[in-house]
């Protein structure tokens, strides 16, 4: 009887377990990278998040906004910790638009730590009609944003090939092994040695591609090395009360004849 | 229920008691009998209260900061989870503890259906209980349109598009759900209206739910009738307090492991791209807990059909205490329904699987076959087994389990018509 029973229940298991390869199969897994913010304690590496700004400011930022990021999150703890004296350079190499003056006059003038970052673009119709019809997505949570995270970003990076023959591509498509559909509009745009880092690391594409996905990891969950510690404390604290608890429950059930 | 009357000792106490009676409440709630053989199972009423309140409370600081309008909406979000102190925190306990409420609610909806707990003199209970649950869905399902990404924006415009199926007021209807032609600022507005609203509704039944659940007393894992206080029972407060407070911290535990290390893995991606009327998602999903109505409604082929399938797989349970025939509340001592409470165990996680893949093959068979089954379980298998089924001895109280060896069955075979 039992035996019969277990087997009923396994076999829709067995069949739902059969089924599932069946829809992923024309899609390529994204790599996986071994992120240092992975896992319960993970951090972010520091001097690859400042790498990935120079990255994101130097090659993404032509096309890409971030519009939800302040230049002093640069320097809060967490982040790619550039100095204050940095974040305040940083941003005041970009001109904000500002206003209106008492005169009712738009200006600009050099951006503060409190700025947003700047857009390249005035609005996303602009964006748009800028970049051949396809809109470059703000960056602020792409990592978020996209099913594999940031194996999946720095996988669509490192994607690039020529098509698979057969596959006819349109003026300003291009072939990524790992883009849903295999389609995109962005060019590769990176190539060995493009940015000079500061920290004389070799700035292969493989490098920079980490290096701006981690920057885009930290972009979309700033709070993330926070919410580690914190969450480390909590799981403590909350098993260290619930040991407390239990032995007072025991406690309290011996008085009775009823086990808990 | 304790016959004996309370009176405070303190003079003001007594002054205050005589006016309003909340310390004679107080200690009803403290000395309320409770069934001393209560499992873990039981523990998530506790565990619902705790849920409820977390959300209105964690809801009530989201909403100092959030901006309910199709433009700033999204912004605004990502103003909490950036600018405001810890509102990444509050707002992930939010989200996540929507999840973690349909998780304690399922498995306390479970274990009434194992134990019988619906059944003569709990019906009343188990109704305002389905009504908390209507409610939530309606809640959980608003509260995810709120931050305005791709997802809300176009599980909005799913559900609600299925009022237009009704016949001749249908797109009436929709357009004056909508207050616009199609899902837009007027719809979030009023949607963050009734979210708001709703939760202290569920407050209002919870209190109803409690209050009901104290006439006749906690049904039990034996699911007899038994004599408060007696023998069989322990007062609420230390023995059920102590025990709920374990039982929800280790809640708690999985809670914030939810929190603070995964906190995305339950919500959907597309979610934190901005809504788009103009791009429709590959695939449109529900969050986790509605995927079995979901795999109902789109089993059917016809829109009409499939809505009144997926309200009908609602409402069915409102009337599970008259289809239940059987006289044994415990599944445990009923062999035959207690394979066939699993069958639909199984069943509904099945649906809720299909509900998460596209509608279409072998998952478009496997929900049908999962539809079926799961009206069948109520309509045909509650009664029939009910009426046909040898139940296995029942103990005379709990303090003299037959559960055990199996020794004493004589001894309470005689009570077995008293149940």
């Amino acid at each position: 009887m039992i035996k019969s029973k277990s087997r009923l229940f396994v076999l829709p298991f067995l069949l739902l377990i059969s089924f599932k390869p069946l829809q992923s199969a024309e899609m390529v897994d994204p790599i996986k990278v071994d992120w240092s913010f992975k896992g319960l304690t993970g951090t972010f590496d520091r001097a690859s998040l400042q790498r990935g700004f120079q990255v994101y400011k130097e090659v993404c930022a032509s096309c890409h906004s971030m519009q939800y990021l302040s230049y002093r999150n640069l320097g809060e703890p967490g982040g790619p910790e550039f100095s204050e004296q940095e974040v305040k350079a940083i941003a005041a190499s970009f001109e904000i638009e500002d206003g209106p003056d008492a005169q009712g006059e738009m200006f600009t003038r050099p951006g503060r730590p409190s700025d947003k970052f700047k857009s390249p673009y005035p609005n996303v119709q602009a964006a748009t009609a800028a970049n051949g019809g396809a809109y470059p997505p703000d960056m602020s949570v792409l990592v978020k944003a996209r099913k594999g995270g940031a194996n999946y970003i720095y996988s669509v990076l490192v994607g690039y090939e020529d098509p698979p023959p057969g596959v006819k591509l349109d003026d300003g498509v291009y072939y990524n092994k790992y883009m849903i559909g295999n389609k995109i509009k962005m060019p590769n745009n990176l190539m060995d040695g493009l940015v000079e880092y500061a920290d004389g690391t070799d700035s292969t594409i493989d490098q920079m591609a980490k290096d701006v996905t981690t920057f885009l990891a930290w972009a979309a969950e700033p709070e993330l090395e926070e919410r580690h510690k914190t969450g480390v404390k909590v799981i403590i604290y909350l098993v260290l009360l619930t040991i407390l608890v239990y032995l007072s429950m025991k406690k309290i059930w011996s008085r009775i004849d009823t086990e808990v | 229920m304790s016959e004996h009357e309370y009176t405070p000792k303190s003079k003001a106490g007594k002054w205050f008691n005589d006016r309003l009676p909340l310390l004679t409440l107080g200690a009803h709630l403290t000395d309320y009998p409770t069934p001393k053989n209560l499992n873990y199972w039981w523990t998530f009423g506790g565990i619902l209260t705790f849920c409820l309140i977390t959300q209105i409370v964690t809801g009530i600081v989201l909403a100092m900061h959030y901006v309910a309008h199709a433009d700033l909406a999204f912004a605004s979000v990502e103003h909490i989870m950036r600018d405001v102190n810890y509102g990444w925190l509050i707002r992930y306990i939010h989200s996540n503890g929507a999840s973690m409420f349909f998780l304690a609610v399922y498995i306390h909806i479970f274990r009434s259906l194992f134990y019988g707990s619906y059944k003569s003199p709990r019906e009343v209970i188990w109704i305002i209980g389905l009504m908390i649950y209507l409610l939530m869905m309606a809640a959980a399902f608003m509260g995810y349109v709120l931050p305005w990404g791709q997802m809300s924006f176009w599980g909005a415009t799913v559900i609600t598009n299925l009022f237009s199926a009704i016949p001749l007021v249908g797109d009436s209807i929709t357009t004056w759900l909508w207050g616009a032609y199609s899902v837009d600022n007027p719809t979030l507005n009023r949607f963050f209206s009734l979210h708001y609203l709703i939760p202290f509704l569920i407050l209002g039944l919870v209190v109803l739910h409690i209050w009901a659940l104290h006439v006749p007393g906690n049904n039990n894992p034996v699911g007899i009738d038994i004599k408060k206080p007696s023998k069989d029972t322990v007062p609420f407060h230390p023995y059920i307090t102590i025990k709920d407070a374990f039982a929800l911290l280790v809640f708690m535990i999985i809670f914030a492991g939810f929190v603070f290390f995964t906190p995305n893995v339950l919500g959907h991606s597309d979610n934190y791209i901005p809504a788009n009327p103009l791009v429709t998602p590959a695939h449109i999903v529900p969050e986790w807990y509605l995927l079995p109505f979901y795999a109902i409604l789109r089993s059917v082929p016809d829109k009409l059909g499939g809505v009144i399938l997926m309200f009908s797989a609602i409402f069915i349970l409102f009337v599970l205490p008259w289809l239940d025939t059987s006289k044994v509340r415990s599944a445990v001592f009923r062999p035959i329904y207690r394979q066939f409470f699993w069958i639909l165990v199984i069943d509904v996680l099945m649906l809720g699987y299909v509900g998460a893949m596209p509608a279409e093959g072998v998952y478009l068979v496997l929900a049908r076959v999962g539809t079926v089954y799961y009206f069948l379980h109520f309509i045909v298998v509650m009664p029939v087994v009910g009426y046909l089924e040898k139940t296995d001895p029942i103990p005379m109280s709990i303090s003299e389990p037959v559960l055990t060896g199996g020794a004493e069955p004589s001894i309470a075979r005689k009570v077995n018509d008293k149940v």
